[in-house]
């Protein structure tokens, strides 16, 4: 029975996974732009919690605010920085990105220091559930629920609502999108605003078991690139699913064979890219 | 001279995406010397027949022989090397490199230099010379040492022609050479096209109709995948059938 | 169709080195000149000269990749540390023979970099750089995980390198290891010179610009790049060897992407597609850590994030491109100043 807390466990952390990679998802797909520091800005949000529940607020206060910041950060980001290098190419987007990183990273730890900041799960949600199999932590079963919640919700926000609409004209055709009138400047800076909020709410809530500590940024980055490629970029179901696989599979190897958990995950990611180079469900547009 | 044997034989071509059926059972003959025009309305599959024929796309089904030579299973490259070449709709051009370098790159890969590390250099001034001649004969060898990026369209387009011309192609593809070309500078395109080898057999799509009228001999007419009809001009010209697909039913 | 690797440097094709004046020759002597000089002048910080020795090696090898080919390589790191395991694995277990090691090493990463580059060439773009990255943490964590092979995370010890030649002892000045690092990599440099001068060289020039074009006129695009992966991938496995050999000693940090992002920072602040650049970069970089880790060992993380952003959004072309700029305004300026 220990495997099915395993297959939670995996489940959970599938769902920090999907809720910081979407973001990622959405504005490569939306704007193309490879945006190596996507795991800054989760990381960013997880201090920032950090201070305010230090300060006396309580965890979702913070958490929310903290996105909210983030959010705002990767607006201003958007616009200074990211914005002048859509055309150039992917290169100049991921060296910006990675030196964007280099940047956070050293800030964060002259003001931090290099240990894991911790941030403490709110009480009423810590300790045990007994799940009749297994006591299984609380925390980590709202995490699988709020996953699922935010996921649907996302979901009928880009499918059901205007935005939602907007958002796939323009990652299916930008130049038409404009064409017909949409201020597509707006969409992508507030899109990417919203990827980063996201983001940094993940890096809040996924705290326990991504901990907080100034190379974050770069140690997860890769495993949110893993899930956006092998979702396929700009696919959002494809991001849930590829997350939620991810989180499962690498957990469980991790059980299996403590030591080569890690390189069989990137390898099976290897392989499977290879097979399918758009990812697991391909879909040609967005969402 | 082989005067039956056909440069380019295509049989039963197909290609489907799904249910869009790009290319249904097409049959085309080009012999030496040929030139044809083929013609349609927008999304008749033209340019995806092209990249049928280039290998850019892998048919579904049926049979290219280029020369007697089936060419069907092989890869662009490996296409270009056996003589059939293509210009591209939209410029495809090294835009950071002069124009020289462009044809002289070519005429280099042609030649199989690639894998030389020494002793190049005499063999590199031939291949400037020749690029250089290239040039000449469209008229644009002023503008060898100026860097593609930096030229109007038009010139953009005969450059594509001149490193088309330059691989020696026994069949050559052209994907509207004209199009997007302004007004003042489309003469220049049309008298490098009527100036082409007389021993090549090509294959020109184009929606300008004046210029299809004046550079085919034959004029075939892709309509959904499916070639509607063959002709000369003006058989083609006077087909109430084409004039249906062009004008709707209402205009035949 | 995403837009092919955008960076700036003079087109191959059109090169020509030192502007072209009849005394463009010269202008080599500079930086092989200032390497023998550290040699005589370094004193106590030869043993650093060494390490930027082999960060050059390093660099280059990604500018050949990335530079010139358009190979978007984050992950050659991942060559850089297999080079340098094999060369410690073989001077422990078969003969300290340096120079064994040296071509043990080199060929362990060209291996690696031709079965690698084999699978994933035919992509490009962003899903080529995820793979590269995919590849470079997988040999990263088998790395950690291989104990056995690899020394884990207290690293590869007792790698003991005989005398060069039987004449030169490595010793703790390091005068033997940095002449040898610099042999090294003029050997190499001279290769790189020559074959980015080739038209095999131009080729690659080409299909950086445009693979479609390159395949229109018959280029075989995967078989050029999977050589120019392998080649670079081979010299990146020397330049770990080196590593290997004048440290006696192996980390994980050598599979680290912070190797490769370091290599990165030091070929765009240089500027690529000129080789030079890889020096000028590495010696900037060097420099400038060397000052920063007085102060906070943070702090050059931070100065060469920054620089690498502000390199990116302002200064095309590195530093080199800048001293391009500079010699054209100042030619500009000087009538009559000596030019082609």
């Amino acid at each position: 029975m220990a495997f099915l807390s395993v297959l939670l466990d995996g489940a959970a952390y599938g769902m920090i996974l999907f809720i910081i990679s979407v973001g990622l998802t959405v504005t490569m797909g939306l704007m193309r732009v490879v945006n190596l520091a996507h795991g800054a800005f989760a990381m960013i949000g997880g201090y920032l919690a950090a201070v305010m529940i230090q300060k006396g607020l309580p965890f979702f206060a913070a958490a929310i605010a903290a996105a909210l910041a983030v959010g705002v950060l990767g607006a201003v980001a958007e616009v200074l920085l990211y914005k002048p290098l859509y055309r150039r190419g992917e290169l100049p987007q991921a060296l910006m990105t990675f030196g964007l990183t280099f940047v956070v990273i050293a800030a964060l730890t002259s003001i931090f220091g290099s240990n894991v900041k911790p941030l403490a799960v709110p009480v009423w949600l810590a300790g045990n559930t007994n799940l009749g199999f297994t006591q299984y932590p609380t925390y980590r079963l709202f995490l699988i629920a709020l996953g699922a919640v935010m996921a649907l919700g996302l979901w009928l926000l880009i499918d059901r609502t205007l935005y939602g609409a907007r958002l796939r004209a323009a990652v299916d055709n930008a130049r038409m999108a404009r064409a017909v009138g949409m201020d597509v400047n707006l969409l992508f800076t507030g899109t990417f605003a919203g990827g980063c909020a996201l983001a940094g709410f993940g890096g809040v809530v996924g705290a326990d078991m991504l901990p907080v500590e100034p190379y974050y940024a770069l140690r997860y980055l890769v495993i949110f690139l893993v899930v956006v490629a092998v979702g396929g970029i700009g696919n959002f179901k494809g991001s849930f699913v590829a997350a939620l696989a991810i989180g499962i599979v690498s957990t469980v190897f991790t059980f299996l064979l403590p030591g080569a958990s890690a390189y069989i995950v990137y390898a099976m990611v290897l392989v499977l890219l290879l097979w399918r180079p758009h990812g697991l469900l391909p879909a040609k547009s967005a969402p | 001279m082989n005067g039956d044997s056909p440069a380019l034989s295509v049989r039963g071509l197909s290609k489907s995406f799904g249910a869009l059926a790009v290319a249904q059972a097409i049959d085309l003959d080009l012999e030496p010397g040929a030139r044809v025009g083929l013609i349609g309305p927008n999304g008749a599959g033209k340019t995806s027949f092209v990249n049928l024929l280039t290998g850019m796309l892998r048919a579904d089904a049926g049979s290219i022989v280029l020369d007697g030579g089936d060419i069907t299973g092989l890869k662009p490259e490996a296409r270009v090397r056996r003589g059939l070449v293509r210009t591209h709709q939209i410029n495809t051009l090294l835009m950071e490199t002069s124009l020289r370098d462009n044809v002289a790159i070519a005429v280099a890969e042609r030649e199989n230099f690639a894998w030389r590390f020494l002793r190049f250099t005499p063999q590199w001034r031939r291949c400037l010379a020749e690029a250089e001649a290239q040039l000449a004969s469209l008229g644009i060898d002023e503008l060898a040492d100026r860097k593609v990026a930096e030229l109007p369209y038009g010139q953009q387009r005969l450059l594509e022609i001149a490193i088309a011309l330059v691989l020696k192609p026994r069949v050559l593809l052209l994907d509207e050479p004209a199009a997007g070309v302004p007004a003042a500078e489309a003469h220049a395109i049309h008298a490098a096209l009527d100036k082409l080898p007389a021993d090549i057999a090509i294959l020109m799509i184009e929606h300008d109709m004046d210029l299809v009228f004046r550079f085919a001999r034959r004029i075939a007419v892709l309509v959904q995948g499916r070639v509607l009809t063959t002709g000369t001009p003006r058989e083609i010209a006077a087909d109430p059938q084409v004039r249906a697909v062009y004008l709707g039913r209402s205009a035949a | 169709m995403t837009a092919r690797p955008d960076i700036s440097g003079p087109a191959l094709a059109s090169l020509r080195f030192g502007g072209g004046s009849r005394f463009g020759w010269a202008w080599h002597i500079l930086p092989w000149g200032v390497a023998l000089a550290t040699y005589f002048l370094a004193g106590a910080y030869l043993t650093l000269g060494t390490a930027a020795l082999e960060m050059i090696l390093f660099t280059l090898s990604i500018d050949l990749a990335l530079g010139y080919a358009g190979i978007i390589t984050f992950g050659q790191a991942a060559f850089f540390g297999v080079g340098a395991y094999a060369a410690g694995l073989l001077s422990i277990h078969l003969t300290p023979d340096p120079i064994l090691g040296l071509l043990f090493g080199t060929a362990i990463g060209a291996l690696l970099g031709l079965v690698t580059g084999a699978l994933i060439l035919h992509t490009e773009g962003v899903t080529l750089m995820m793979l590269t990255l995919a590849i470079a943490s997988m040999i990263g964590a088998f790395g950690e995980q291989a104990g056995d092979l690899t020394g884990g995370d207290n690293g590869l010890q007792g790698i003991h390198i005989s005398p060069l030649f039987g004449l030169f002892p490595f010793d703790l000045w390091g005068s033997t290891a940095y002449l040898y690092a610099l042999g090294v990599l003029f050997l190499w440099f001279i290769a790189a010179w020559r074959i980015v001068r080739s038209p095999f060289g131009r080729s690659l020039d080409g299909i950086r610009q445009s693979p479609r074009r390159m395949r229109a006129i018959g280029t075989p695009v995967w078989w050029r790049l999977v050589a120019i992966y392998t080649l670079a991938a081979a010299m990146a496995g020397s330049a770990g060897a080196l590593k290997a050999q004048t440290n006696q000693f192996v980390g994980l940090d050598s599979l680290d992407l912070l190797v490769s992002g370091t290599a990165l920072v030091m070929l765009i602040l240089g500027g690529t597609r000129r080789l030079y650049g890889a020096f000028v970069g590495a010696a900037f970089y060097v420099v400038v850590q060397n000052l920063a880790a007085e102060f906070d060992p943070f702090r050059w993380m931070f100065v060469i994030g920054g620089l690498l952003v502000v390199i990116v959004m302002f200064l095309d072309g590195g530093l080199m491109g800048l001293a391009d700029w500079l010699r054209g305004a100042a030619l500009r300026i000087l009538p009559g100043a000596a030019r082609k």
